[in-house]
């Protein structure tokens, strides 16, 4: 039943700090009004990062929803049972492709295992060392449900309960600093990763969408708008009750939403493929660029259920994905920003080994992650799951998810993994010391 | 002689507000003719005719409105004709059963989409709010979602359940939680057996459906409670009790010993106060204020009510009669005092303003980008509530919501769309305001929008500038300004609370 409290220390600070900030109490947005406050806070009493790790650090992470075919996408053409078992949907090994179907691309320092053809954008950042593979990516007991693994992989808890992973570690680090735009997702709904208990994150589907649109209707009627919700709290409101804290955030929207129309009105500097993820990480490169204060965004891209008639319509989801993988690299490394930005690309579950009779394939459970950022232990990660000790018909995971979020937790986000997971795990070794 | 803090608002102050206040909170609100009725009616009255809603006709839902067997088992016949297509590798087969599982489970998406519009039109519509509203409430408070469960009509089974005990009982309703599919589902007691128990269902009893977190009860009470729970589970609809899967040793909980059953175990958690002062701080964030700590007077209410709630067995109707008859719901200090949940955002802006529905299925899924999705709380935790409805993108999407109900304009719509907007008739909510010569004094117009919008005296600022607005557009009150003005009070951030 606990209900948050927003801004756990702004009053009592408030009150310590006199009459400095005395005018800014009710007009200010929030975010000012606790970026003010942090200038004068002890340091380290209002963050619970470690010292030692940058404050600006950023983590994106690309969900693929309905389940990625791993074993088509990291292709372990030495194995014979690959073959056997997908006779119909296996890609062929390097120098056995065909004009239709080209063959997987070699990577070095692997003898058996190989890239998808269309992966080779992302393979290019493979081999400049910005990119990596962790193989065999699962968890204990894998659950075939879409909906039930997502919600596993968004809580960190097998029995698919409670809040967000992500979310959790926004109630720890971003309840009471200075920023309405911690976490963004954008898509139509909100992750239930980024849900804490008391962070949800902004979200938008596309940023001219993030505004009032009655300001549509009449040229006359912005005006009086923006006087309401920039208002601030009016006299006589008190700034405790829910009308402040309405008052607060509605100006805090119109600040947000200036921001971000404004971010991402600009052209990239560099040209992006077309496509949904392509799409939506063009929005997240330019509010990078423009040097947003959010620690955390989120995208997803869907169409992975690939139960029939799989080939082609894969090979083309694979070009997509690493078509704008590698542009949102480009357009980061244009930036200068390539050394703050982790990018996580993860999906639910990966696919059966064996096709199925409609030449597609079914729910399965272990495959691979993918990570993109100069600070990555690059190439190919851990061991390709076995192909011929199967859990009946599945591969079984050699890495916890969660130790994979604890890595990125504490080596990245700089700060406990513990407490936002539920209990300690190995950190899988995916980032440069 | 009831509790100081309990007792009854003087009826003679039961004026229109009042009656306005109680609509909005035991229902989704209402025009102002049927306030008006509510008013007349005096407070006895008017709190009698909304929790004895029985007597209202009101279609009642037809058990085979949904079909009911999309999900429903397979037959032993099926089953071993399956294991018979594995043994044999026939794989054209197995196919065929693949395709036909995934064609069910498609279907079933399709039948949630209709029970969610469903329901959405029902809480529009219904002339028995307080039903809507307390389903509404135990959707939260026994929450469970479609996504653990991926079965449409146990999901409306369970609503339905809650509608049968709307102002019912609630002991009564939780011994039917611990029997129903869709929490069994849900919290996996049908994975719950001697041999291997599963804690979940035994543990959100305690936590979150009855006691609340860490009070009262330990963990040793939750593993044993657990063991009370095995062998509750379900066969396709209905409940079923396995022997061979429940423990039917000795048990402890919470110091009771006994060779106690699920049904036990409900029994002994209602011996505990704990049960009735939960389940009343939860009904008063919902109904009386949501503040994440209730004062101190509406801790003394909580308190006091839940000492009626045991002296009625649990009974919701006298107590929720109390709380609707009592002055401290009527303090100044509860009044605009809770904001608006996304389902009451939507259905109390058609029902108060008579706004077109537009599209019901549009509506549902603006609850769910509000953070609001019917039939799929985010957790067993259902909805925070209070706060955690607002951040800055939910408020825009709360804004561009009323501005799709004033107008027509789709939150997706290209720009050229606002030429053809589809506004409604609202000039019938200011008609009353006419003066003998049928004029309109723009400012009596202003001061009852808001008033009537936001439920208290408006703010000098609010006031100067709809008048700005106004006089920017010509000083005249027709349709067009009129959306407009409403336009701009429902973006205000008072217009978010209730």
């Amino acid at each position: 039943m606990a209900e948050h409290n927003d801004f756990p220390y702004s009053r009592r600070l408030f009150m310590q700090q006199g009459l400095v900030l005395a005018s800014m109490a009710s007009t200010a947005p929030v975010f000012l009004q606790r970026s003010a406050m942090g200038m004068m806070a002890p340091e380290g009493s209002m963050l619970s990062s470690r010292p030692g790790v940058p404050e600006d650090r950023v983590l994106v992470v690309v969900q693929l929803g309905g389940g990625n075919d791993g074993l088509n996408t990291v292709v372990p053409f030495g194995h014979d049972a690959y073959y056997r078992l997908r006779p119909n949907l296996a890609v062929a090994a390097p120098g056995k492709g065909t004009n239709d179907r080209p063959a997987a691309l070699a990577i070095d320092g692997s003898h058996d295992v190989g890239l998808h053809p269309n992966f080779a954008p992302f393979k290019a950042l493979m081999d400049d060392g910005v990119a990596s593979i962790v193989q065999g990516v699962g968890y204990p007991n894998p659950n075939r449900s879409h909906f039930t693994s997502m919600d596993i992989w968004h809580t960190a808890d097998t029995a698919a309960q409670g809040t967000g992973w992500i979310g959790r570690y926004l109630d720890n680090t971003c309840a009471g600093r200075p920023n309405p735009e911690c976490a963004i997702s954008i898509g139509r709904e909100s992750p239930l990763a980024m849900h804490g208990d008391t962070q949800r994150p902004v979200n938008f589907d596309s940023a001219d969408l993030f505004r009032w649109l009655g300001e549509d209707l009449h040229k006359t009627i912005r005006d009086p708008y923006e006087k309401i919700n920039r208002s601030g709290v009016l006299g006589d409101v008190d700034d405790d009750s829910q009308l402040g804290f309405l008052m607060r955030t509605a100006l805090d929207a119109q600040v947000s939403s200036q921001r971000i129309r404004a971010a991402v009105a600009k052209p990239p500097l560099v040209s992006y493929p077309g496509g949904e993820l392509a799409r939506q990480l063009r929005i997240i490169g330019s509010m990078i660029r423009a040097e947003m204060n959010t620690r955390v965004y989120y995208v997803s891209m869907g169409g992975f259920d690939t139960h029939a008639n799989q080939y082609f319509q894969h090979a083309n989801l694979l070009r997509q994905v690493s078509s704008a993988l590698n542009a949102f690299y480009q357009d980061l490394k244009a930036q200068d920003n390539t050394g703050r930005v982790l990018t996580m690309v993860f999906s639910e579950f990966g696919r059966r080994v064996a096709q199925n009779a409609s030449g597609g394939t079914d729910h399965g459970t272990a495959a691979p992650m993918y990570l993109l950022g100069d600070m990555v232990q690059p190439g190919l990660r851990g061991k390709h799951p076995s192909l011929s000790d199967l859990d009946s018909g599945d591969l079984k995971f050699n890495v916890d998810f969660r130790s994979v979020y604890a890595a990125i937790l504490e080596d990245w986000m700089g700060t406990k993994a513990a407490p936002i997971l539920g209990r300690s795990f190995k950190k899988a070794a995916i980032l440069r010391a | 002689m009831p509790p100081y803090i309990l007792k009854p608002l003087n009826p003679k102050k039961f004026d229109f507000w009042k009656a306005w206040h109680l609509l909005g909170r035991a229902g989704f609100g209402g025009s102002r003719e049927q306030i008006e009725t509510l008013q007349n009616m005096g407070l006895r009255d008017t709190v009698d005719h909304i929790l004895n809603f029985e007597s209202h006709p009101y279609e009642s839902t037809a058990w085979n409105r949904f079909d009911h067997d999309i999900m429903s088992p397979r037959t032993p016949e099926q089953q071993r004709s399956i294991q018979k297509a594995r043994s044999s590798g026939d794989e054209a087969a197995i196919e065929a059963f693949r395709m036909e599982r995934q064609k069910r489970q498609r279907a079933d998406r399709e039948q949630m989409i209709e029970l969610r519009n469903w329901w959405m039109q029902r809480m529009i519509e219904s002339p028995r709010p307080l039903e809507e509203k307390m389903t509404l409430f135990f959707h939260g408070h026994f929450a469970a979602s479609y996504r653990g469960i991926e079965d449409s009509y146990h999901m409306f089974m369970q609503n339905e359940l809650f509608r049968e005990f709307a102002t019912g009982n609630f002991k009564k309703l939780t011994h039917r939680i611990i029997r129903d599919p869709a929490m069994i589902k849900y919290l996996n007691n049908n994975q719950n057996r001697k041999q291997a128990p599963n804690e979940n269902l035994a543990r959100e009893l305690m936590e979150l459906f009855t006691l609340g977190e860490g009070n009262d009860y330990t963990e040793a009470d939750i593993k044993e409670g657990a063991r009370a729970l095995t062998g509750f589970t379900y066969d396709d609809d209905t409940f079923a009790y396995r022997r061979g899967m429940h423990d039917p040793g000795s048990k402890t909980i919470l110091a009771q010993t006994g060779k106690w059953t699920g049904d036990d175990f409900v029994n002994i958690i209602f011996s505990r106060k704990s049960a009735s002062e939960f389940l009343c701080f939860k009904l008063y964030r919902f109904f009386v204020n949501d503040a994440a700590e209730p004062s101190r007077a509406g801790k003394t209410f909580i308190v006091e009510l839940a000492k009626q709630f045991r002296e009625a067995d649990y009974e919701l109707r006298p107590i929720l009669r109390t709380l609707f008859s009592s002055a401290h719901f009527y303090d100044e200090k509860n009044v605009s005092a809770i904001i608006k949940s996304p389902i009451q955002l939507i259905v109390q802006a058609i029902r108060s303003l008579n706004t077109p529905v537009r599209d019901v299925r549009d509506l549902v899924v603006a609850g769910a980008l509000m953070g609001q999705s019917i039939f799929q709380p985010p957790s067993v935790k259902g909805w925070n509530g209070g706060r955690a409805w607002i951040n800055t993108s939910s408020l825009f999407i709360r804004q561009n919501l009323m501005i799709y109900l004033l107008t027509g304009l789709r939150p997706d719509a290209y720009p050229w769309q606002t030429d053809h907007l589809e506004t409604f008739d609202a000039m019938p909510l200011v008609e009353h305001l006419r003066d003998e010569q049928g004029r309109l004094d723009s400012l009596s117009v202003f001061d009852w929008l808001l008033r009537f919008n936001l439920g208290g005296t408006p703010h000098p600022n609010r006031l100067s500038v709809l008048d700005d607005y106004l006089r920017s557009r010509g000083d005249r009150i027709d349709n067009t300004r009129l959306i407009g003005l409403l336009s701009l009070i429902t973006s205000m951030p008072e217009y978010q609370l209730c």
